[in-house]
């Protein structure tokens, strides 16, 4: 199976990074641009299949490593499970 | 007098009764509250209350420690005209600033931001590095320097090492990103530091005495303008406040963490410069630290004798729909309030728009002496702009001798039946000293700041202190400077700890070749309402006061930081000092590393005789006991001062203080420098003497230092005419060789085995495994 982690900062975190990003979109001539946030994907394939433990465990791992949980939130699609 | 109630506020949430259960989750006593409503002539809305509860606490009030800082000598006798003078003293404004000659000043502070580091410590460090900074650049100075003094837990925790490398990755991305070099440091780690490590920084910037900027709202009708990054819900969580009470949303969506952007800081820095050079536009000016807009509001009133006016819908926001609690507790960085010359609006928009950054027009000075706040057009908050200043609270607490102090006070190694170090015992505790994490290389720490930036670093970190040439127009100066603080020494006996913090800086400033100046500290302490750790406090500032009036070294400003505790207990006492000092002549800089083979070296001060509260002890015997060792101020006056002679005189081509480690491992200290020398010793002439205690006691006020054979004679007869202990122990030696003749036979270690333990030490620690 395919696994997309999505890490992004959280809503209410500074996001220097996307303010930057969004400031050079504005300045390329982009219009109407009410906000920028720019996050990670983390693609993973695994041999198995999904399964509440795996869950369990792809939660945790996302909260330990992948993540961090004091600013950033994640969430994950798996696709061929 | 009694007020007309206020208004509803236009956010509903905010309109709750105050219940003694939302008192105190404010942090605010029932005495406090009372206090309050009276400075009031009413009831607070939760926005006033909230406002109370951040300028009341210790942080920005001071109010457990007031009274003791009033002993801090805060001017310099020694100063004359055209040197040395105060002209911003500590308290007065965000940093004091101190005249360095010819028409030109330095400003500098230091500023803990341990409890955020302990939650995130990446930006919790950044946000650390970026808020002195501010401090800096708000009085008019271009910051050119910083240092830290960082504690933390033994190196051998996994939670540790996590703290190390994000406290040190955010220093690093703060202080590379803005420019400004990182130049020297403390680290010492030790188990009371476990889970509350200790986060200080330093700023220190250059000005003319006519760029000197004030923190001061004045002028009837003068506009406000807020300045830099746009206002989220940063660090509310950080305040008193539970957020829940406040909105539906989930805690998870209100970080209590601040996140910094060194880039729009640098920005800021550039912006504030420029407009500040503009003469006579600028009326005062303050950052937006801890407590944000609430802070510069209401200090900047005070100051003035004036009042404030603001209208929140003018504050630039990061995020939709905050109400008039969450902007005015924000603790976003990067933000400035600007008190502008009537009229000349335009001129300071121009200057920001140039930057990219907001300049909003968000209220006007008034005359009233109150701060009044409104939002949507309603007022929120009418308080009396002195209430939350200069009348907030101020305790004496109670201080009780802490019982253990009885017991390790007591302590001597013959009491305990310690014996003394046999041939083995003493060659085996010297590698195993220098890879002690507090005494080993911190080159890991140090070679991830960008310590050349600004290009006017002279000695760089590893030495006894950072000398930086600091261009001053058409002229350059040169200054050290040095953090301290051994904990240790403090929790044993506080008030000599916190001496021995002050004269030991002082020793490194002077091995420098620098006469010291003046100084700022940072006191790290636990809960002050338990009387032990007041007792603490208490007795350290004492003892730091005393020397700082000794030494007269005037205190230019600090910070306090209580509540560093763990569930374990306290930390260990832990009163940072940090002093400048000055360089007359390039040719005095002085470094640590002995230079040339065949030159000798002599001890000053005598030999080392203590062992309590050594590294020693701690690291070979698992104590952590003994009284700190002794200090004789007059002692170290006349040692210092005929060190700093011989320095001008040119004979001492480097010199090394004995601190952690004593004798040997400053020794050794002397040889990892670049020539790569090695060193033979006779002690065996100091046989009366316990072995451990000369070789790696901790006795005060010593000092190694390498002399050419041609000027021995003279450094030893001005040594005797000074009433300063003098003996020449052995010579640097072109060998490879570390060789110690003792009372009890003769040591000889390799001088690479000692480099390498002691310069791998933190690098292995830190190695994650797989990444090489």
């Amino acid at each position: 199976m395919k696994i997309k982690v999505f890490v992004t900062p959280k809503k209410n975190v500074l996001d220097p990074q996307g303010v930057a990003v969004g400031h050079a979109l504005e300045s390329l001539g982009l219009g109407g641009l009410k906000g920028t946030r720019v996050g990670k994907v983390v693609e993973l394939e695994i041999e198995g299949a999904d399964s509440p433990q795996f869950r369990a465990q792809l939660d945790k791992l996302c909260r330990d490593l992948l993540s961090n949980p004091v600013i950033e939130d994640y969430h994950y699609e798996i696709a061929g499970g | 007098m009694k007020r007309a109630d206020l208004p509803p506020n236009p956010d509903p949430v905010l309109n709750q009764p105050i219940t003694p259960e939302l008192v105190k989750k404010h942090g605010l006593l029932p005495e406090e509250y009372d206090k309050l409503c009276g400075h009031l002539g009413g009831t607070p809305t939760l926005t006033e209350l909230g406002i109370f509860s951040v300028m009341w606490s210790e942080h920005c009030a001071y109010k457990n420690t007031r009274p003791l800082l009033k002993g801090f000598p805060t001017e310099k006798r020694g100063a004359t005209a055209n040197f040395g003078r105060v002209l911003v003293k500590a308290g007065e404004e965000n940093a004091g600033i101190i005249d360095v000659g010819d028409g030109w000043a330095i400003a500098f502070k230091i500023e803990s931001h341990n409890h955020p580091s302990a939650i995130e410590p990446f930006e919790g460090a950044a946000t650390g590095v970026g808020g002195i900074i501010r401090d800096i650049f708000t009085m008019g100075a271009r910051p050119v320097l910083l240092t830290n003094s960082l504690r933390f837990g033994e190196l051998d925790s996994p939670v540790t090492k996590r703290l190390l490398r994000g406290v040190v990755a955010g220093i690093a991305h703060y202080g590379n990103c803005v420019g400004v070099p990182t130049v020297a440091g403390d680290v010492y780690f030790d188990r009371s530091y476990e889970g509350n490590p200790l986060v200080n920084a330093l700023c220190l910037g250059t000005l003319r005495h006519d760029q000197i900027r004030r923190g001061k709202a004045t002028g009837l009708g003068n506009p406000v303008y807020y300045v830099g990054a746009a206002t989220g819900r940063d660090g509310l969580g950080g305040a008193s406040f539970a957020s829940k009470e406040l909105s539906a949303e989930s805690s998870a969506d209100r970080p209590a963490v601040q996140k910094g952007d060194p880039f729009m800081e640098k920005l800021l820095i550039e912006a504030c410069l420029e407009m500040m050079a503009i003469p006579g536009l600028v009326v005062g000016i303050q950052d937006m630290g801890a407590a944000g807009l609430t802070c510069s509001t209401c200090e900047t009133a005070s100051r003035g004798g004036a009042g404030i006016e603001i209208e929140l819908d003018q504050v630039p926001q990061r995020e939709a729909g905050m109400n008039s609690y969450e902007v005015m507790l924000s603790e976003s960085q990067e933000r400035m309030l600007v008190i502008v010359q009537k009229g000349r609006e335009r001129e300071i928009e121009e200057v920001f728009a140039k930057w990219d950054l907001h300049a909003a027009h968000v209220g006007t000075v008034t005359d009233t002496g109150r701060m009044v706040v409104r939002h949507h057009g309603v007022v929120v908050a009418d308080i009396p702009a002195a209430s939350l200043t200069d009348e907030a609270p101020v305790y004496h607490r109670q201080s009780k001798r802490p019982a253990y102090l009885d017991e390790t006070s007591r302590w001597t190694p013959e009491g305990s039946g310690l014996r003394d170090v046999d041939l083995e015992g003493a060659k085996a505790a010297l590698p195993r000293l220098l890879a002690l994490p507090t005494i080993a290389s911190k080159r890991w720490i140090y070679r991830q700041y960008d310590h050349m930036v600004q290009h006017g670093t002279v000695v760089l970190p590893g030495s006894d202190a950072g000398v930086v040439r600091l261009r001053l127009g058409e002229t350059e100066k040169f200054i050290a400077i040095k953090n301290d603080c051994n904990g240790r020494y403090c929790y044993l006996n506080p008030r000599r700890g916190a001496l021995i913090a002050m004269v030991e800086c002082l020793r490194n400033l002077v091995c420098s070749g620098a006469t010291p100046l003046a100084m700022t500290d940072n006191l790290n302490f636990g809960n002050p309402y338990k009387p032990d750790n007041f007792y603490q406090l208490k007795e350290c500032v004492e003892g730091l006061a005393e020397a700082c009036r000794y030494f007269d070294v005037p205190v230019v400003g600090g910070n306090v930081s209580l509540y560093n505790e763990s569930p374990e207990g306290a930390i260990d006492p832990t009163p940072t000092v940090s002093v400048v000092g000055f360089i007359e002549k390039e040719a005095h800089i002085t470094r640590q590393f002995a230079r040339t083979a065949g030159s000798r070296i002599v001890l000053l001060g005598g030999a080392p005789d203590e062992l309590g509260g050594s590294q020693f002890l701690g690291a070979i015997h698992g104590l952590k006991t003994g009284d700190a060792p002794a200090v004789d101020l007059d002692a170290e006056k006349r040692l210092q001062d005929f060190l700093l002679a011989q320095i001008r005189a040119g004979r001492i081509s480097a010199a090394h203080d004995l601190s952690e480690g004593g004798l040997l491992v400053a020794l050794s200290e002397m040889l990892f420098g670049p020539a790569r020398l090695g060193a033979e010793v006779d002690l065996s002439g100091q046989g009366s003497l316990r072995v451990d205690a000369l070789l790696y006691g901790e006795s005060q006020g010593r000092i190694l230092v390498e002399v050419g054979p041609g000027d021995l004679a003279e450094v030893l007869a001005d040594a005797a005419a000074s009433a300063v202990p003098a003996e020449a122990i052995g010579s640097f030696r072109a060998s490879a060789m570390l060789s110690v003749a003792t009372g009890i036979g003769t040591l000889n270690w390799p001088v690479a085995d000692l480099r390498s333990k002691w310069e791998s030490s933190i690098e292995t620690a830190m190695k994650r495994p797989g990444l090489g």
